[in-house]
């Protein structure tokens, strides 16, 4: 690779450096007195306390340094019971319980989704999984929401809607309320118990929380509904896509109902590297800023935060096993597909593939996704300002002026779409039969077409693509459609 | 079951489908259509106005080859001239093999012919020459960061050298998905920020280019080739298995597999991109010592031929060029350099003495640098 001081795997002319070997002589580079017990980038060995503390710091840092998260404010922690989150979990309630000043200054609650619908598994396997993730959450001692992935389908249209902001917190009332915070601390006396005091905020709820119906299983008919929509898609990648904007949809309407301004997930260095890669696969290059960046504010007043972008998967890997992090393996819906199976697959096999000959990769795509900005590229042309994507709810990054043609995809609506809108070119005898084939077959379809192609409007580039591997948008949950209606008729 | 009628003329047969949209067409309605789309790229990005000597970056390969054939039917649409310029790197075993075609192509179309060899411009550093150089160091050779900056640099001159006034490529669409996804693995901030999709518009000194080309897909290009009868040059260049961008075309092959649209949906996402002000490159400026567009004090190609010279070639590449000076390769200079000859030298006479020297101690290069001058987009077959 033109990475100058790469060895390049290929020309094994001759051998490569010996590199530092953690042999018996060798000391943790860190305190210089530990055995080392773990290999963290190339060649620096750190022994256990040392890799603790680094991989503490790491944590702490990236909340401390993003400023986000107020002191007393409710954080929904979403677990998925893999790796990453579980270690996400386990930093939360060590750093809930360490010495006053050094304690985390937020109240949590943990949230976890049941996809098993979506990935067909049997009711006894659901049932199996969830007896463990129970015995788990109610271990944490935080409130936890147990949800199933069918609760989709009771969701008002709402949540598609960013719920207004409120104004975000600069520097100095950030500042202004840590301090406040502080002097009430003082005022209170220190509270012994591991959960932190709540000032002005509401009591906990009692930390077993049964939401309705999980004592049972989910309603048959939204199971069914559920199964339905998700064997009706064609693609993985399309599967994929659609599972996790409707995860997020369901635990941002958790977070609204129960008050949390805030919600960390679990999302390691390696896993948001793969995201960004898939997702400029994907077409989504306007929002990766949103995607992997540290906050994503698209829903408005509930803010995602991801807390773990610094760890790599492999120190996740190392800490939960030598600290015993507990996590639950779930199945999920890419579970044993082949590589070919989707984008998604297929990036994560190129990255992990490239990382073990090139070992900068993972790095590099993370800092390369660090210099992202929220912000349109200067002159593109985007939709209308104030229009947001029905389903990922990012900007529309389409012209909604030329939507037959840019579903038909011909490669001249591209142009168009760059262009300023203003400039109209005739279209060539080629795309004026694609735009042809488009219209007749909104004409062919009759009122199901008319709601699909109004849906279809309504989406940003990727979701369109993703919507194409959907013979029928019927099977989508009410709460789609009926938002759907509501914009056109706006 | 019969091939289906052409959805155009609904006449003839259907020959083939169109890769991103299905439809079926007939060969020549197909070329129809696709002359149509480069047309129609032209005008929309008034890329080439009018009165415009065009010159035509041939390489012998089928990307070249159709463009020069399908600008060639459109002049008299667009009003312009065109000349076919070659480049000859030096590569033995494939640059001269392409040449043939190349030469055969324009004595069939009539078109005027320049070839401009390395040899001449860059004082004898042929492409074999460069990789003597760099070879023996155990890291990997780096030749196509070379390669590309000295053809552009080539081409430029080889425009100038006949008076045209824009320079066409022929770039296709999966070259910029690659291009993309290569400079997102390699964390060249700097050329994803540039990375003007509509080709650069010629700031300052340099001449404008374009690539008319760059919606249509590789398959379609191939099937155009086809259908016109196009001969072409088509075997890979001697150096390419070495270079990272075999790993992006690779990635790019499987997503299409995927995903047909997935070359469609990495250009959209690449004329999308928002970088931060932070990240974006200084607005150029010009090379001291040849005039042409600079980002530093030297272009890169002085920078790189600097290297080359002082039997350093990795000291434009990697963080080294940050402390790069413009000084020319006198001999009172030789302090900084590891080897010892004391005067500055071309390759014919150092092969001999630098193999298996110590070479290219360069004190940048480490490991997560980004290269930064692998050009935007290396060269079509």
């Amino acid at each position: 690779m033109c990475q100058a001081g790469e060895d390049y795997a290929g020309l094994a002319h001759r051998e490569p450096p010996p590199g530092p070997r953690p042999g018996r002589e060798q000391k943790c580079v860190k305190c210089a007195e530990g055995q080392p017990v773990v290999v963290i980038r190339a060649g620096d060995a750190f022994c256990r306390d040392c890799f603790k503390a680094f991989y503490v710091h790491k944590f702490r840092a990236m909340l401390g340094k993003n400023r986000l998260i107020f002191p007393g404010e409710k954080v929904l922690l979403a677990w998925s019971g893999g790796p990453s989150s579980s270690s996400m979990v386990w930093q939360v309630l060590e750093g809930l319980s360490q010495d006053s000043a050094k304690r985390l200054r937020f109240v949590p609650g943990v949230i976890y989704v049941d996809e098993g619908a979506a990935c067909g598994q049997s009711l006894k396997d659901r049932g199996k999984t969830l007896a463990e993730v129970k015995l788990i959450l109610q271990n944490t001692g935080f409130p936890w929401h147990v949800v199933t992935l069918e609760e989709v389908f009771s969701l008002p249209p709402s949540v598609l809607c960013s719920a207004s902001q409120e104004p975000a917190g600069t520097e100095e009332a950030y500042k202004a309320a840590v301090d406040s915070f502080l002097q009430q601390h003082r005022v209170l006396g220190v509270e012994g118990c591991a959960s932190p005091a709540q000032g002005e905020d509401q009591p906990h709820p009692s930390p077993s929380q049964e939401p309705p119906g999980v004592a049972g299983s989910p309603a048959a008919a939204q199971t069914e509904a559920l199964s339905r929509l998700f064997t009706s898609i064609k693609t993985l990648t399309a599967k994929e896509e659609l599972l996790q904007m409707l995860r997020t949809h369901l635990i941002v309407h958790v977070a609204r109902t129960h008050g949390y301004r805030k919600v960390m997930t679990g999302e390691s260095c390696t896993r948001l590297a793969i995201k960004l890669m898939t997702n400029l696969a994907l077409g989504r290059g306007a929002f990766l800023a949103w995607d992997t960046g540290f906050s994503d504010e698209r829903h408005g007043d509930v803010v995602l935060v991801r807390p773990m972008r610094d760890h790599t998967l492999k120190e996740v890997a190392f800490y939960n096993h030598l600290f015993g992090v507990p996590s639950v393996f779930t199945p999920a819906i890419e579970t044993k597909a082949p590589e070919k199976a989707s984008i998604h697959r297929l990036m994560e096999a190129f990255i992990l593939r490239l990382q073990t000959v090139f070992p900068s990769t993972v790095s590099t795509v993370y800092r390369t996704s660090e210099k992202l900005v929220k912000a349109p590229r200067e002159g593109c042309a985007t939709g209308p300002s104030g229009h947001n994507c029905l389903l990922c709810m990012c900007a529309l990054d389409i012209d909604t002026a030329d939507s037959a043609t840019a579903f038909g995809a011909q490669s001249s609506s591209h142009v168009s779409q760059m262009l300023p809108a203003s400039t109209k070119m005739p279209t060539p005898p080629c795309c004026g039969a694609g735009e042809g084939q488009a219209q007749s077959y909104h004409r062919a379809v009759g009122r199901s077409g008319d709601v699909q192609a109004c849906i279809i409007e309504q989406l940003c580039y990727s979701c369109r693509v993703n919507m194409k591997d959907l013979p029928s948008l019927d099977p989508l949950p009410p709460y789609v459609l009926a938002e759907a209606q509501l914009r056109s008729q706006r | 079951m019969p091939a289906p009628t052409c959805s155009s003329c609904h006449a003839a047969r259907a020959a083939l489908r169109r890769p991103r949209s299905g439809q079926a067409l007939c060969g020549s309605c197909f070329c129809a259509a696709f002359e149509a789309e480069v047309l129609h790229t032209v005008l929309a990005g008034r890329l080439l106005p009018p009165g415009a000597v065009v010159a035509v970056g041939a390489s012998g390969g089928k990307d070249s080859t159709v463009l020069a054939h399908v600008l060639r039917e459109l002049t008299p649409r667009l009003g312009i001239t065109l000349h076919l310029v070659a480049v000859d790197e030096g590569i033995g075993g494939y640059r001269d093999a392409a040449l043939e075609a190349v030469s055969s192509q324009a004595a069939r179309w009539e078109l005027p012919l320049t070839i401009v060899a390395y040899a001449d411009l860059f004082g004898g550093w042929t492409m074999d020459a460069v990789a003597r150089s760099t070879a023996g160091s155990g890291r990997s050779r780096s030749c196509c960061t070379f390669c590309g900056v000295l053809r552009r640099r080539a081409l430029e001159e080889g425009a100038r050298l006949v008076g045209a006034t824009h320079i066409v490529t022929g770039h296709n669409a999966d070259d910029m998905a690659e291009t993309v996804l290569m400079n997102f693995l390699r964390g060249d901030t700097g050329r994803l920020a540039r990375g003007g999709v509509l080709g650069s518009g010629g700031e300052g000194c340099a001449l404008p280019r374009c690539r008319p080309l760059q919606f249509a897909s590789q398959k379609e290009v191939v099937l155009y080739a086809h259908f016109r009868r196009l001969r072409y040059f088509s075997e890979e260049c001697v150096y390419a298995p070495e270079a990272f961008r075999g790993h992006a075309r690779d990635l790019l092959k499987q997503l299409e597999a995927a995903r047909p649209s997935t070359v469609l949906d990495l250009v959209h996402s690449a004329e999308r991109l928002a970088l931060a002000p932070a990240a974006r490159p200084p607005p150029p400026g010009t090379c001291s010592r040849c005039g042409a567009l600079a980002s530093h004090t030297l272009c890169q190609a002085c920078a790189l031929l600097d290297g080359l010279n002082r039997g350093l070639p990795r000291l434009a590449i990697g963080k080294g060029r940050r402390v790069l000076q413009a000084q020319p390769p006198l001999p009172g200079n030789r302090s900084q350099a590891t080897s010892d000859p004391v005067a500055p030298r071309g390759p014919c006479t150092c092969e001999q003495s630098r193999d298996g020297a110590t070479l290219c101690r360069d004190g940048g290069g480490q490991a997560g640098a980004p290269c930064a001058l692998q050009s935007d987009l290396s060269a079509t077959e």
